[in-house]
Protein backbone atom coordinates (compact mmCIF):
# COMPACT_ATOMS: atom_id res chain seq x y z
CA UNK A 1 0.00 0.00 0.00
CA UNK A 2 1.52 3.55 -0.89
CA UNK A 3 1.38 6.98 0.19
CA UNK A 4 0.62 9.79 -2.82
CA UNK A 5 1.20 13.18 -2.16
CA UNK A 6 0.09 15.06 -5.44
CA UNK A 7 0.27 18.64 -5.76
CA UNK A 8 -0.05 20.04 -2.20
CA UNK A 9 1.02 23.41 -1.41
CA UNK A 10 0.48 24.81 1.97
CA UNK A 11 0.68 28.60 3.11
CA UNK A 12 1.44 29.47 6.72
CA UNK A 13 0.84 32.71 8.49
CA UNK A 14 0.63 33.93 4.64
CA UNK A 15 4.19 32.24 3.78
CA UNK A 16 4.52 29.19 1.53
CA UNK A 17 5.90 26.62 3.54
CA UNK A 18 4.87 23.77 0.62
CA UNK A 19 5.59 24.29 -2.70
CA UNK A 20 4.00 21.95 -5.23
CA UNK A 21 5.24 19.15 -3.52
CA UNK A 22 4.15 15.48 -4.94
CA UNK A 23 5.85 12.66 -3.96
CA UNK A 24 5.26 8.49 -3.71
CA UNK A 25 5.86 6.56 -0.84
CA UNK A 26 6.23 2.57 -1.61
CA UNK A 27 5.87 -0.23 0.97
CA UNK A 28 9.76 -0.01 2.70
CA UNK A 29 11.99 2.43 3.94
CA UNK A 30 11.30 5.75 2.60
CA UNK A 31 13.90 8.74 3.98
CA UNK A 32 13.14 12.33 3.84
CA UNK A 33 15.84 14.41 4.56
CA UNK A 34 16.25 18.37 4.71
CA UNK A 35 17.52 20.73 7.00
CA UNK A 36 15.46 22.18 9.52
CA UNK A 37 12.81 24.46 8.44
CA UNK A 38 12.25 22.55 5.03
CA UNK A 39 8.91 21.69 5.36
CA UNK A 40 9.33 17.80 6.57
CA UNK A 41 6.93 18.80 9.80
CA UNK A 42 4.30 20.65 7.71
CA UNK A 43 4.10 17.95 5.53
CA UNK A 44 3.75 15.21 8.34
CA UNK A 45 1.16 17.44 9.67
CA UNK A 46 -0.70 17.30 6.74
CA UNK A 47 -0.22 13.60 6.30
CA UNK A 48 -1.32 13.01 9.85
CA UNK A 49 -4.46 15.08 9.22
CA UNK A 50 -3.40 17.81 12.19
CA UNK A 51 -3.81 20.47 9.76
CA UNK A 52 -6.06 20.60 6.36
CA UNK A 53 -5.05 20.21 3.40
CA UNK A 54 -5.35 23.65 1.33
CA UNK A 55 -4.66 22.67 -1.74
CA UNK A 56 -3.12 19.11 -3.83
CA UNK A 57 -4.42 15.62 -2.96
CA UNK A 58 -3.03 13.21 -0.30
CA UNK A 59 -3.83 9.49 -0.60
CA UNK A 60 -3.46 6.25 1.44
CA UNK A 61 -3.89 3.25 -0.48
CA UNK A 62 -7.32 4.08 -2.07
CA UNK A 63 -8.20 6.57 0.69
CA UNK A 64 -8.25 10.33 -0.06
CA UNK A 65 -7.18 11.49 3.19
CA UNK A 66 -10.44 14.49 2.89
CA UNK A 67 -12.89 11.65 2.29
CA UNK A 68 -11.51 8.52 4.47
CA UNK A 69 -9.87 10.64 7.40
CA UNK A 70 -11.23 8.02 9.99
CA UNK A 71 -10.16 4.63 8.15
CA UNK A 72 -6.35 6.38 7.45
CA UNK A 73 -6.51 6.99 10.92
CA UNK A 74 -7.17 3.36 11.85
CA UNK A 75 -4.49 2.14 9.55
CA UNK A 76 -0.93 4.72 10.54
CA UNK A 77 1.47 4.93 13.02
CA UNK A 78 2.78 8.27 14.39
CA UNK A 79 5.73 9.27 16.14
CA UNK A 80 6.15 13.32 16.59
CA UNK A 81 9.16 15.19 16.66
CA UNK A 82 7.94 16.86 19.90
CA UNK A 83 7.35 13.58 22.41
CA UNK A 84 3.73 13.08 22.90
CA UNK A 85 3.66 11.06 26.23
CA UNK A 86 1.80 11.65 29.51
CA UNK A 87 4.61 12.21 31.92
CA UNK A 88 2.32 11.60 34.88
CA UNK A 89 1.33 7.75 33.78
CA UNK A 90 3.52 4.71 33.43
CA UNK A 91 4.44 3.41 30.41
CA UNK A 92 1.91 0.87 30.43
CA UNK A 93 -0.95 3.32 30.71
CA UNK A 94 0.22 5.11 28.36
CA UNK A 95 0.45 2.44 26.00
CA UNK A 96 -3.39 1.56 27.07
CA UNK A 97 -5.08 4.74 26.89
CA UNK A 98 -3.02 4.88 23.18
CA UNK A 99 -4.80 1.80 22.37
CA UNK A 100 -8.42 2.24 23.86
CA UNK A 101 -8.32 5.21 21.54
CA UNK A 102 -7.86 2.95 18.72
CA UNK A 103 -10.66 0.78 20.69
CA UNK A 104 -8.46 -1.65 22.37
CA UNK A 105 -8.42 -3.28 25.09
CA UNK A 106 -5.54 -3.01 27.73
CA UNK A 107 -5.19 -7.26 27.29
CA UNK A 108 -5.00 -6.72 23.63
CA UNK A 109 -3.03 -4.12 23.60
CA UNK A 110 -0.54 -5.62 25.36
CA UNK A 111 -0.71 -9.20 23.52
CA UNK A 112 -0.34 -6.67 20.08
CA UNK A 113 2.79 -4.98 22.11
CA UNK A 114 4.72 -8.12 23.51
CA UNK A 115 7.11 -9.00 20.85
CA UNK A 116 7.74 -4.62 19.92
CA UNK A 117 8.36 -4.47 23.63
CA UNK A 118 10.41 -7.29 24.05
CA UNK A 119 12.92 -5.94 21.34
CA UNK A 120 13.00 -2.47 22.48
CA UNK A 121 13.71 -3.84 25.90
CA UNK A 122 10.55 -1.92 27.45
CA UNK A 123 9.25 -5.35 29.00
CA UNK A 124 10.66 -4.59 32.55
CA UNK A 125 9.78 -0.26 32.41
CA UNK A 126 6.13 -0.81 31.56
CA UNK A 127 5.25 0.55 35.32
CA UNK A 128 8.04 3.09 35.37
CA UNK A 129 6.41 6.62 35.56
CA UNK A 130 6.98 8.51 32.03
CA UNK A 131 8.96 11.16 34.03
CA UNK A 132 11.74 9.14 35.23
CA UNK A 133 12.43 7.58 31.87
CA UNK A 134 15.36 8.97 29.99
CA UNK A 135 14.62 10.59 26.78
CA UNK A 136 15.71 7.18 24.23
CA UNK A 137 13.37 5.45 26.93
CA UNK A 138 10.21 7.61 25.98
CA UNK A 139 11.22 7.54 22.02
CA UNK A 140 11.16 3.52 22.81
CA UNK A 141 7.70 3.90 23.98
CA UNK A 142 6.66 5.99 21.76
CA UNK A 143 7.73 3.58 18.73
CA UNK A 144 6.13 0.50 20.54
CA UNK A 145 3.05 2.85 21.31
CA UNK A 146 2.54 3.74 17.29
CA UNK A 147 2.50 -0.24 16.60
CA UNK A 148 -0.37 -0.91 19.05
CA UNK A 149 -3.22 -1.23 16.08
CA UNK A 150 -1.22 -2.89 13.51
CA UNK A 151 -0.77 0.08 11.37
CA UNK A 152 0.09 -0.28 7.38
CA UNK A 153 1.54 3.00 7.71
CA UNK A 154 4.55 4.29 9.68
CA UNK A 155 5.59 8.31 9.96
CA UNK A 156 8.33 8.99 11.92
CA UNK A 157 9.12 12.86 12.13
CA UNK A 158 12.94 12.97 13.18
CA UNK A 159 12.17 10.22 15.87
CA UNK A 160 16.14 9.68 16.94
CA UNK A 161 17.30 13.40 17.46
CA UNK A 162 18.49 14.42 20.51
CA UNK A 163 19.25 11.12 21.76
CA UNK A 164 22.33 8.99 22.36
CA UNK A 165 24.11 6.74 20.28
CA UNK A 166 22.98 3.47 21.67
CA UNK A 167 19.31 4.51 21.74
CA UNK A 168 19.60 6.03 17.78
CA UNK A 169 21.00 2.97 17.34
CA UNK A 170 18.29 0.50 18.66
CA UNK A 171 15.18 2.62 17.07
CA UNK A 172 16.41 2.98 13.74
CA UNK A 173 18.07 -1.51 13.43
CA UNK A 174 14.52 -1.65 14.84
CA UNK A 175 12.94 0.24 12.38
CA UNK A 176 14.84 -1.21 9.10
CA UNK A 177 13.77 -4.73 10.52
CA UNK A 178 10.42 -4.15 10.42
CA UNK A 179 10.97 -2.66 7.08
CA UNK A 180 12.36 -5.96 6.03
CA UNK A 181 10.00 -8.17 7.31
CA UNK A 182 6.83 -6.42 7.17
CA UNK A 183 4.77 -5.04 4.24
CA UNK A 184 5.13 -1.55 6.02
CA UNK A 185 5.34 1.34 4.25
CA UNK A 186 7.41 3.73 6.36
CA UNK A 187 8.49 7.62 6.30
CA UNK A 188 11.34 8.07 8.32
CA UNK A 189 12.04 11.67 8.29
CA UNK A 190 15.37 13.49 9.12
CA UNK A 191 18.48 16.07 9.11
CA UNK A 192 20.66 13.41 10.19
CA UNK A 193 22.80 12.06 7.15
CA UNK A 194 24.40 8.97 9.35
CA UNK A 195 20.79 7.57 8.75
CA UNK A 196 20.57 7.44 5.10
CA UNK A 197 21.95 3.88 3.92
CA UNK A 198 22.31 3.43 -0.20
CA UNK A 199 19.67 1.14 -0.48
CA UNK A 200 16.88 3.48 0.47
CA UNK A 201 14.16 5.63 -1.14
CA UNK A 202 15.18 8.92 -0.61
CA UNK A 203 13.74 12.22 -1.19
CA UNK A 204 15.41 15.87 -0.31
CA UNK A 205 13.06 18.02 0.79
CA UNK A 206 14.83 22.17 0.84
CA UNK A 207 12.88 25.18 0.86
CA UNK A 208 9.58 23.56 0.51
CA UNK A 209 9.97 21.60 -2.07
CA UNK A 210 11.54 18.40 -3.16
CA UNK A 211 14.86 18.59 -4.62
CA UNK A 212 15.49 15.48 -5.89
CA UNK A 213 13.89 11.74 -5.14
CA UNK A 214 15.12 8.24 -6.18
CA UNK A 215 17.52 5.56 -4.15
CA UNK A 216 20.10 6.96 -2.57
CA UNK A 217 23.03 4.63 -4.72
CA UNK A 218 21.75 5.86 -7.78
CA UNK A 219 21.11 9.57 -6.41
CA UNK A 220 25.21 9.61 -5.29
CA UNK A 221 25.91 8.48 -9.41
CA UNK A 222 23.47 11.00 -10.69
CA UNK A 223 24.70 13.76 -9.09
CA UNK A 224 28.28 12.59 -8.96
CA UNK A 225 28.79 13.23 -5.02
CA UNK A 226 30.73 10.71 -2.76
CA UNK A 227 28.49 10.46 -0.19
CA UNK A 228 25.06 11.44 1.45
CA UNK A 229 26.47 14.67 2.90
CA UNK A 230 28.06 15.81 -0.16
CA UNK A 231 24.60 15.23 -1.72
CA UNK A 232 22.90 16.92 1.03
CA UNK A 233 24.86 19.62 0.46
CA UNK A 234 25.37 19.82 -3.37
CA UNK A 235 21.27 19.96 -3.26
CA UNK A 236 20.51 22.06 -0.28
CA UNK A 237 23.17 24.95 0.02
CA UNK A 238 23.26 27.86 -1.79
CA UNK A 239 26.31 27.91 -4.27
CA UNK A 240 28.65 30.38 -2.43
CA UNK A 241 28.19 28.09 0.46
CA UNK A 242 29.40 24.71 -0.80
CA UNK B 1 -20.24 0.20 19.89
CA UNK B 2 -17.49 -1.72 22.31
CA UNK B 3 -14.93 0.42 20.51
CA UNK B 4 -16.71 3.72 21.65
CA UNK B 5 -17.39 2.44 25.09
CA UNK B 6 -13.32 1.80 25.46
CA UNK B 7 -12.44 4.69 24.40
CA UNK B 8 -14.84 6.81 26.29
CA UNK B 9 -13.72 4.96 29.30
CA UNK B 10 -10.02 5.28 28.95
CA UNK B 11 -10.49 8.90 28.30
CA UNK B 12 -12.57 9.18 31.58
CA UNK B 13 -9.88 7.01 33.49
CA UNK B 14 -7.11 8.98 32.35
CA UNK B 15 -8.85 12.64 33.90
CA UNK B 16 -9.21 11.04 37.24
CA UNK B 17 -5.82 9.35 37.77
CA UNK B 18 -4.59 13.25 36.70
CA UNK B 19 -6.75 14.48 38.84
CA UNK B 20 -5.49 12.52 42.20
CA UNK B 21 -1.64 12.58 40.57
CA UNK B 22 -1.93 16.66 41.05
CA UNK B 23 -2.63 16.72 44.51
CA UNK B 24 -2.55 20.00 45.28
CA UNK B 25 -5.22 20.23 42.59
CA UNK B 26 -7.76 18.30 45.14
CA UNK B 27 -6.63 20.15 47.82
CA UNK B 28 -6.91 23.51 46.69
CA UNK B 29 -10.27 22.74 44.55
CA UNK B 30 -11.48 21.71 48.23
CA UNK B 31 -10.10 24.48 50.43
CA UNK B 32 -11.14 27.23 47.92
CA UNK B 33 -14.76 26.99 48.46
CA UNK B 34 -14.75 25.71 52.17
CA UNK B 35 -12.61 29.24 53.18
CA UNK B 36 -15.67 30.71 51.72
CA UNK B 37 -18.04 28.71 53.83
CA UNK B 38 -16.10 29.26 56.91
CA UNK B 39 -14.53 32.28 56.54
CA UNK B 40 -16.09 34.58 54.17
CA UNK B 41 -19.81 33.41 55.15
CA UNK B 42 -19.24 33.36 58.88
CA UNK B 43 -18.05 37.15 58.77
CA UNK B 44 -20.91 38.17 56.55
CA UNK B 45 -23.58 36.47 58.27
CA UNK B 46 -25.02 38.97 59.98
CA UNK B 47 -24.64 41.93 57.58
CA UNK B 48 -26.34 39.65 54.86
CA UNK B 49 -29.71 39.09 55.80
CA UNK B 50 -31.67 36.76 53.22
CA UNK B 51 -35.27 37.10 53.44
CA UNK B 52 -37.43 34.25 52.65
CA UNK B 53 -37.40 33.33 48.68
CA UNK B 54 -37.93 30.58 46.54
CA UNK B 55 -36.85 27.74 46.96
CA UNK B 56 -36.37 28.91 50.64
CA UNK B 57 -39.29 27.83 52.56
CA UNK B 58 -38.25 30.28 55.85
CA UNK B 59 -35.34 32.40 56.38
CA UNK B 60 -31.99 30.87 56.45
CA UNK B 61 -28.78 31.68 57.18
CA UNK B 62 -25.78 33.04 55.02
CA UNK B 63 -23.79 30.01 54.94
CA UNK B 64 -26.90 28.17 53.41
CA UNK B 65 -27.36 30.26 50.91
CA UNK B 66 -24.14 30.22 49.54
CA UNK B 67 -23.84 26.86 49.04
CA UNK B 68 -25.42 26.47 46.00
CA UNK B 69 -23.17 29.07 44.60
CA UNK B 70 -19.66 27.56 45.88
CA UNK B 71 -20.78 24.64 44.28
CA UNK B 72 -21.18 26.31 41.28
CA UNK B 73 -18.08 28.19 41.66
CA UNK B 74 -16.43 24.51 42.32
CA UNK B 75 -17.75 23.75 38.63
CA UNK B 76 -16.85 26.77 37.07
CA UNK B 77 -12.83 26.58 38.52
CA UNK B 78 -12.60 22.99 37.50
CA UNK B 79 -13.76 23.46 34.37
CA UNK B 80 -11.43 26.64 33.43
CA UNK B 81 -9.19 24.03 35.00
CA UNK B 82 -9.92 21.80 32.30
CA UNK B 83 -9.17 24.14 29.91
CA UNK B 84 -5.81 25.04 30.79
CA UNK B 85 -5.50 21.53 30.85
CA UNK B 86 -6.26 21.26 27.24
CA UNK B 87 -3.96 24.11 26.45
CA UNK B 88 -1.28 21.59 28.04
CA UNK B 89 -1.96 18.84 26.31
CA UNK B 90 -1.80 21.04 22.99
CA UNK B 91 1.79 22.15 24.32
CA UNK B 92 3.00 19.08 25.45
CA UNK B 93 1.95 17.10 21.89
CA UNK B 94 -1.26 14.40 23.95
CA UNK B 95 -4.04 16.75 22.15
CA UNK B 96 -2.37 15.27 18.73
CA UNK B 97 -2.43 11.43 19.92
CA UNK B 98 -6.03 11.85 20.96
CA UNK B 99 -7.10 12.82 17.29
CA UNK B 100 -4.76 10.38 15.96
CA UNK B 101 -7.88 7.99 16.87
CA UNK B 102 -9.62 6.58 14.37
CA UNK B 103 -13.19 7.48 16.80
CA UNK B 104 -14.64 10.97 15.32
CA UNK B 105 -13.61 13.92 17.11
CA UNK B 106 -16.80 15.15 18.19
CA UNK B 107 -17.26 12.00 19.85
CA UNK B 108 -13.32 12.36 21.55
CA UNK B 109 -14.18 15.67 22.49
CA UNK B 110 -17.74 14.71 24.40
CA UNK B 111 -16.08 12.27 26.37
CA UNK B 112 -13.48 15.36 28.07
CA UNK B 113 -16.56 16.96 28.36
CA UNK B 114 -18.11 14.73 30.22
CA UNK B 115 -14.91 13.40 32.16
CA UNK B 116 -14.62 17.10 32.94
CA UNK B 117 -18.22 17.30 34.44
CA UNK B 118 -17.50 13.74 36.53
CA UNK B 119 -14.87 15.37 38.21
CA UNK B 120 -16.45 18.45 38.74
CA UNK B 121 -19.36 16.15 40.05
CA UNK B 122 -17.37 14.25 42.40
CA UNK B 123 -15.69 17.77 43.85
CA UNK B 124 -18.98 19.14 44.70
CA UNK B 125 -20.42 15.97 46.21
CA UNK B 126 -16.93 15.99 48.58
CA UNK B 127 -17.91 19.48 49.65
CA UNK B 128 -21.10 18.92 50.33
CA UNK B 129 -20.00 16.58 52.91
CA UNK B 130 -17.94 18.51 54.23
CA UNK B 131 -20.91 21.28 54.46
CA UNK B 132 -22.60 19.35 56.48
CA UNK B 133 -20.11 18.88 58.72
CA UNK B 134 -19.72 22.18 59.12
CA UNK B 135 -23.52 22.63 60.04
CA UNK B 136 -24.73 23.73 56.79
CA UNK B 137 -27.61 21.59 56.60
CA UNK B 138 -28.46 20.29 52.45
CA UNK B 139 -30.93 17.52 52.64
CA UNK B 140 -29.24 13.97 51.79
CA UNK B 141 -31.89 13.61 48.71
CA UNK B 142 -30.78 16.98 47.55
CA UNK B 143 -27.30 15.60 46.39
CA UNK B 144 -29.26 13.13 44.05
CA UNK B 145 -31.31 16.13 42.64
CA UNK B 146 -28.31 18.05 42.63
CA UNK B 147 -26.59 15.83 40.82
CA UNK B 148 -27.69 16.45 36.51
CA UNK B 149 -28.08 20.07 37.48
CA UNK B 150 -24.12 20.05 38.20
CA UNK B 151 -23.55 17.86 35.47
CA UNK B 152 -25.08 20.04 32.84
CA UNK B 153 -22.85 23.36 34.43
CA UNK B 154 -20.06 21.67 34.26
CA UNK B 155 -20.77 19.99 30.46
CA UNK B 156 -21.42 23.85 29.41
CA UNK B 157 -18.34 25.67 31.57
CA UNK B 158 -16.47 23.21 30.30
CA UNK B 159 -17.75 23.35 26.49
CA UNK B 160 -17.02 27.07 27.12
CA UNK B 161 -13.52 26.44 28.72
CA UNK B 162 -12.98 24.25 25.74
CA UNK B 163 -13.75 27.38 23.10
CA UNK B 164 -11.51 29.57 25.23
CA UNK B 165 -8.56 27.03 24.99
CA UNK B 166 -8.42 27.57 21.16
CA UNK B 167 -7.84 31.12 22.26
CA UNK B 168 -5.21 30.90 24.72
CA UNK B 169 -1.87 30.15 22.76
CA UNK B 170 0.34 29.29 26.29
CA UNK B 171 0.16 28.46 29.60
CA UNK B 172 1.18 31.79 30.77
CA UNK B 173 -1.94 33.54 29.50
CA UNK B 174 -4.10 31.13 31.85
CA UNK B 175 -4.21 34.37 34.29
CA UNK B 176 -5.75 36.55 32.01
CA UNK B 177 -8.83 34.12 31.81
CA UNK B 178 -8.90 34.21 35.86
CA UNK B 179 -9.45 38.02 35.59
CA UNK B 180 -11.36 38.20 32.57
CA UNK B 181 -13.42 34.98 32.50
CA UNK B 182 -13.33 33.28 35.98
CA UNK B 183 -14.07 36.10 38.40
CA UNK B 184 -16.93 38.42 36.45
CA UNK B 185 -18.81 35.21 36.19
CA UNK B 186 -19.09 34.33 39.86
CA UNK B 187 -18.69 37.58 41.34
CA UNK B 188 -21.67 39.46 38.69
CA UNK B 189 -24.32 35.97 39.62
CA UNK B 190 -26.30 35.41 42.15
CA UNK B 191 -23.64 32.95 43.77
CA UNK B 192 -22.75 35.14 47.02
CA UNK B 193 -25.53 37.48 46.87
CA UNK B 194 -29.29 37.41 45.69
CA UNK B 195 -30.46 39.65 42.36
CA UNK B 196 -33.28 41.43 44.31
CA UNK B 197 -29.86 43.06 46.61
CA UNK B 198 -27.85 43.70 43.86
CA UNK B 199 -30.94 45.46 42.61
CA UNK B 200 -31.33 47.43 45.03
CA UNK B 201 -27.87 48.85 44.62
CA UNK B 202 -27.17 48.99 41.21
CA UNK B 203 -29.76 48.51 38.00
CA UNK B 204 -27.01 47.68 36.19
CA UNK B 205 -25.05 45.32 37.63
CA UNK B 206 -28.78 43.84 37.98
CA UNK B 207 -29.16 43.72 34.55
CA UNK B 208 -25.81 42.22 34.07
CA UNK B 209 -26.23 39.59 36.52
CA UNK B 210 -29.18 38.33 34.74
CA UNK B 211 -27.85 38.21 31.83
CA UNK B 212 -24.52 36.04 33.18
CA UNK B 213 -25.30 32.25 31.96
CA UNK B 214 -23.48 31.41 35.35
CA UNK B 215 -26.34 32.91 37.39
CA UNK B 216 -28.35 30.79 35.75
CA UNK B 217 -26.15 27.59 36.81
CA UNK B 218 -26.23 28.80 40.50
CA UNK B 219 -30.11 28.91 40.55
CA UNK B 220 -30.66 26.03 38.76
CA UNK B 221 -28.29 23.55 41.19
CA UNK B 222 -29.76 26.22 44.36
CA UNK B 223 -33.53 24.90 43.56
CA UNK B 224 -32.37 20.98 42.65
CA UNK B 225 -30.42 21.42 46.02
CA UNK B 226 -34.06 21.62 47.62
CA UNK B 227 -35.68 19.19 45.34
CA UNK B 228 -37.17 21.32 42.87
CA UNK B 229 -37.06 22.13 39.34
CA UNK B 230 -36.41 25.75 38.36
CA UNK B 231 -37.47 25.40 34.53
CA UNK B 232 -36.62 28.96 33.37
CA UNK B 233 -32.83 28.67 34.77
CA UNK B 234 -32.47 24.88 33.18
CA UNK B 235 -33.43 25.64 30.16
CA UNK B 236 -31.08 28.81 30.04
CA UNK B 237 -28.47 26.00 30.95
CA UNK B 238 -29.78 23.30 28.60
CA UNK B 239 -29.60 25.86 25.82
CA UNK B 240 -26.12 26.97 26.78
CA UNK B 241 -24.74 23.24 27.09
CA UNK B 242 -26.10 22.96 23.29
CA UNK B 243 -24.89 26.56 21.92
CA UNK B 244 -21.37 26.20 23.46
CA UNK B 245 -21.32 22.25 22.94
CA UNK B 246 -21.52 23.12 19.46
CA UNK B 247 -19.37 25.86 19.09
CA UNK B 248 -16.30 23.49 20.93
CA UNK B 249 -16.64 20.93 18.79
CA UNK B 250 -16.88 22.80 15.87
CA UNK B 251 -13.66 25.31 16.23
CA UNK B 252 -11.34 23.08 18.33
CA UNK B 253 -7.96 22.87 16.85
CA UNK B 254 -5.09 20.46 17.73
CA UNK B 255 -2.55 22.65 16.11
CA UNK B 256 -2.08 26.34 18.14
Amino acid sequence: MSIKISDVSFKFRGKLALNNVSLSLSPGFNVLLGPNGAGKSTLLSLLTAQRPLQSGTLTYGTHDINQHQRAIMAQIGVVFQQTTLDLDLSVKQNLTYFGALHGLTAKRVLDNLSPVLESLALLDRLDDKIRALNEGHRRRVEIARCMIHQPQYLLLDEATVGLDVDSRKLIIEHIRALAKTSSLTILWTTHLMDEVQEDDALFIMNQGEIVTRGQCGQLLNHYKQENVFDLYRYLTQPEGLI
Amino acid sequence: MTAYWTCFWAILSREILRFFHQRSRLLSALVRPLLWLVVFAAGFRSALGVSIMPPYESYILYQEYIVPGLCAMIVLFNSMQTSLSMVYDREMGSMKILLMSPIPKSFLLFSKLVAAACLSLLQVVIFLILANIVDVEIPWWGFLYAIPSVFLSAFFLGALGLILSNFIKQLENFAGVMNFVIFPMFFMSSALYPLWKIQESSLLLYWICQNNPFTYCVEMIRFSLYGQINFNASLVVIGCVLVTGIIAVATFTPKK
